[in-house]
């Protein structure tokens, strides 16, 4: 049919294509003023839609940057009110725990330094001291004794008498001396236990000046949170980032953990719920297997929850403290029920493992072989099913993290991908307007020869109609040009608008 | 400004109750689909004819084979063919597999003892071999059983050898049934004309797929596995 038409003009192909072309050219120099006009308003048209579309992106992109600050702030908020808090509440029990103790210690300094005192007291009780026996008995001793035999038995007596005094009067100051040492010996422990309990001052001293130093620091982070200042964004953001991969890490950690614990029991649920009975195309026993462990995770929250250690739950939160231990205690308990349920459905999957390798035997025609120390793998089995319910307990702590972190994350992703679209839709915007440019000089060359005919009928009128004038002046640059703008097309310079500039 | 906030809250509810609305018939609509049947079953047929009765060694590796890959809730019988196959003395032994695995287990012993006694007491093979009888019978039972995936495996040279007064020109429906001829030993006439051996099975095929079953062939028991997809 198109080869039809393509021969309509002559046999020849190449008179047909040159008879098309001229028709083609002819056409599309005379209707080359509308299709420029039509191109290039397209490709401003785009172009604009484009641009509009850009601002709004734009707006949107600012609006989800300052959500994703406020959100990034008010967490950062949260969280060192929280860190305060538990500041605080350290040195209340600080102060509660030493200082509220301070009267009985007090009592006891007073009675130690008292004890002290009075030992001081008697320590300086002296025993009399030893009178100046010696210069007597030295005096009596140099009197001559070639005298009267009585005078000198006298004085013989007389230093006797002396001599036992001398030694009386010395132990009895031996036996002082000796008394005020065992005294002051005494106050020995009284001395430690003073400068232990000293000591025990200073320690605490020191915890509440570090304590103060700490929540001094968090009040100035929490200062700079308040003014929303950028160093502190950063800080957040980069902090949320790592806390988001951490929990990520963890949570995988413990989803291998939950599939461990789902094979654990999966086949000794078949003997509890039927192994034939199917829930679309999963097994009924795997569903419950499944819903097990996803009870155990549950009560594990409930009790992080009601212990104070994840915020998940408000409604929990706003319970009363006896409430709240109440919910613990069932929380707890329920969780060590399911972990007994699961390890004894483990012990049992270890028999029935064992009963399924011997028929399998058996059906192979193999001699049912004894297996030695089977009690370890069952034992542990047995553990394993006791211990994985209270690790997966624990997820609450990561999943927090996680979904608190996740906010942060999916709205810089979020801020990223309006990012992209807005220089894509941007990049488009230009490329079409380009395009309708290259595409206005595609048209004009495919018809460039009417297009350099017309030129040249134009020059040859313009120096015609100057020859005149030229007689009487020469042309200045302005009156050349003149003609120049003329001669422009009307597409070529429609006018931009405010945007496309 | 009353009637308005009214308004407003009416709307809003009017739009909670339409989501409510759609998320209940969505799992209506999802519940109510009928469930689908994850049972398999498989009947063996083994040909105690005196051609045949030589690989009754390889009928117990099948059985043996079936009961180690079926589970709770699936179906097995073994069946054999002779003169008259058609008849309730020709099966074995048949079990639908407790849903508890380990009753499954000893229905498996059981199962397995039953077939080792019959092997043990087979001492005079069938004189004649009436395959579409065994067939007719497996089929009932398969159709009985209702498993969502039934397996039909013949072991015998399917060679059809009726004794006079027996009628088998019925029409065996085999809809949703894969056949499997398993082993399908030649015979010394084979070995003359071997055209005779692919007309055989050529013939069987024709048969089981115009009655709606499937048709394999497996001849290396060791390829049984990857060539039958039980699991």
């Amino acid at each position: 049919m198109l080869a039809d038409i393509f021969y309509i003009w002559s046999e020849s192909p190449a008179l047909s294509l040159a008879i098309w072309l001229v028709i083609s050219i002819t056409l599309l120099y005379a209707g080359r003023p509308h299709a420029h006009q039509l191109l290039r308003s397209t490709g401003r048209a785009i172009h604009g839609t484009l641009r509009v579309a850009s601002a709004s992106i734009r707006q949107l992109e600012e609006r989800v940057q300052a959500r994703n600050r406020d959100v990034l702030l008010a967490a950062g908020r949260e969280a060192m009110e929280k860190s305060i808090e538990r500041e605080f509440n350290r040195v209340n029990n600080i102060v509660e725990r030493d200082l509220s103790q301070y009267p009985a210690l007090h009592r006891k300094l007073a009675e130690t330094l008292e004890k002290i005192e009075e030992d001081y007291h008697a320590s300086t009780d002296n025993a009399p001291l030893p009178p100046a026996w010696s210069e007597v008995m030295t005096t009596i001793g140099s009197l001559p004794s070639t005298g009267d035999p009585a005078v000198a038995s006298i004085l013989e007596n007389i230093k006797e008498v002396v001599e036992n005094s001398h030694e009386e009067t010395l132990k009895a100051y031996q036996k002082g001396t000796n008394e005020r040492h065992k005294i002051l010996g005494g106050m020995r422990p009284h001395w430690r236990a003073l400068g232990g309990t000293m000591n025990k001052v200073q320690e605490t001293i020191t915890g509440l000046e570090e304590r103060a130093r700490t929540i001094d620091r968090q009040m100035g982070e929490y200062e700079a949170m308040r003014k929303a200042e950028d160093k502190s964004v950063n800080s957040l953001t980069s902090s949320s980032l790592t806390q988001f991969f951490i929990s990520s890490l963890v949570l995988v950690i413990a989803a291998f953990g939950g599939i461990i614990n789902f094979h654990l029991i999966a086949m000794p649920m078949s003997e509890m719920v039927g192994g034939a009975s199917y829930m679309g195309s999963v097994r009924t026993s795997d569903i419950a297997a499944l819903v097990i462990i996803m009870v155990e995770i549950s009560m594990g929250l409930f009790l992080l929850e009601a212990l104070g250690i994840t915020r998940l739950f408000p409604v929990i939160h706003s319970l009363d403290d006896r409430m709240r231990k109440r919910m613990a205690i069932a929380a707890f308990t329920i969780l060590v029920i399911f972990a007994s349920i699961e390890a004894s459905l483990a012990y049992m999957r270890d028999l029935l493992a064992l009963d399924r390798e011997a028929l399998q035997q058996s059906l192979a025609g193999a001699a049912v072989a004894e297996a030695q120390l089977r009690w370890i793998p069952s034992l542990g089995q047995l553990a394993l099913g006791f211990i994985l319910p209270f690790a997966l307990a624990f997820v609450g702590i990561p999943l927090e993290s996680f979904i608190h972190s996740a906010r942060t994350v999916l709205g810089l992703i979020a801020l990223w991908m309006l990012r992209v679209l807005r220089v894509t839709v941007r990049m488009v915007g230009g490329m079409a307007n380009h395009l309708s440019k290259m595409l206005v000089s595609l048209y004009d060359l495919f018809i460039m020869v009417p297009l350099s005919i017309e030129r040249m009928v134009r020059y040859h009128r313009e120096t015609a109609a100057e020859k005149p004038a030229d007689a009487s002046e020469p042309p200045t640059r302005s009156s050349r040009r003149a003609p120049k703008k003329a001669e422009e097309p009307i597409a070529d310079n429609l006018p931009l608008t405010t945007g496309e500039a | 400004m009353m009637s308005r906030n009214l308004q407003s809250v009416c709307r809003a509810s009017v739009v909670r109750m339409r989501l409510v609305l759609a998320a209940v018939l969505t799992l209506l609509l999802v519940g109510c689909g009928e469930p689908t049947n994850h049972s398999r079953a498989a009947f063996v047929l083994i040909d105690i004819s005196s051609e045949y009765a030589g690989e009754r060694q390889k009928a117990q590796l099948l059985t043996n084979y079936l009961l180690a890959e079926l589970n709770s809730g699936d179906s097995l019988a073994v069946g054999f063919i002779d003169n008259s196959s058609f008849s309730e003395r020709n099966i074995i032994a048949r079990a639908t597999f407790d849903h508890r695995p380990s009753v499954a287990s000893q229905q498996k012993r059981v199962f397995q003892a039953e077939v080792q006694d019959f092997m043990d007491r087979f001492r005079v093979p069938s004189y004649h071999s009436d395959v579409t009888g065994g067939v007719l019978l497996a089929t009932d039972y398969l159709r009985e059983v209702d498993a969502g995936k039934k397996h039909l495996f013949i072991m015998s040279d399917l060679h059809e050898d009726l004794p006079p007064g027996i009628n088998r020109n019925i029409r065996v429906e085999l809809d949703d049934i894969e056949v499997v001829a398993v082993n399908v030993k030649r015979q010394r006439s084979d070995n003359n004309d071997p055209e005779q051996y692919q007309q055989r099975l050529a013939d069987w095929q024709q048969k089981v797929s115009s009655r709606g079953g499937s048709w394999q062939v497996v001849n290396d028991m060791a390829r049984l596995e990857s060539a039958v997809a039980l699991r």
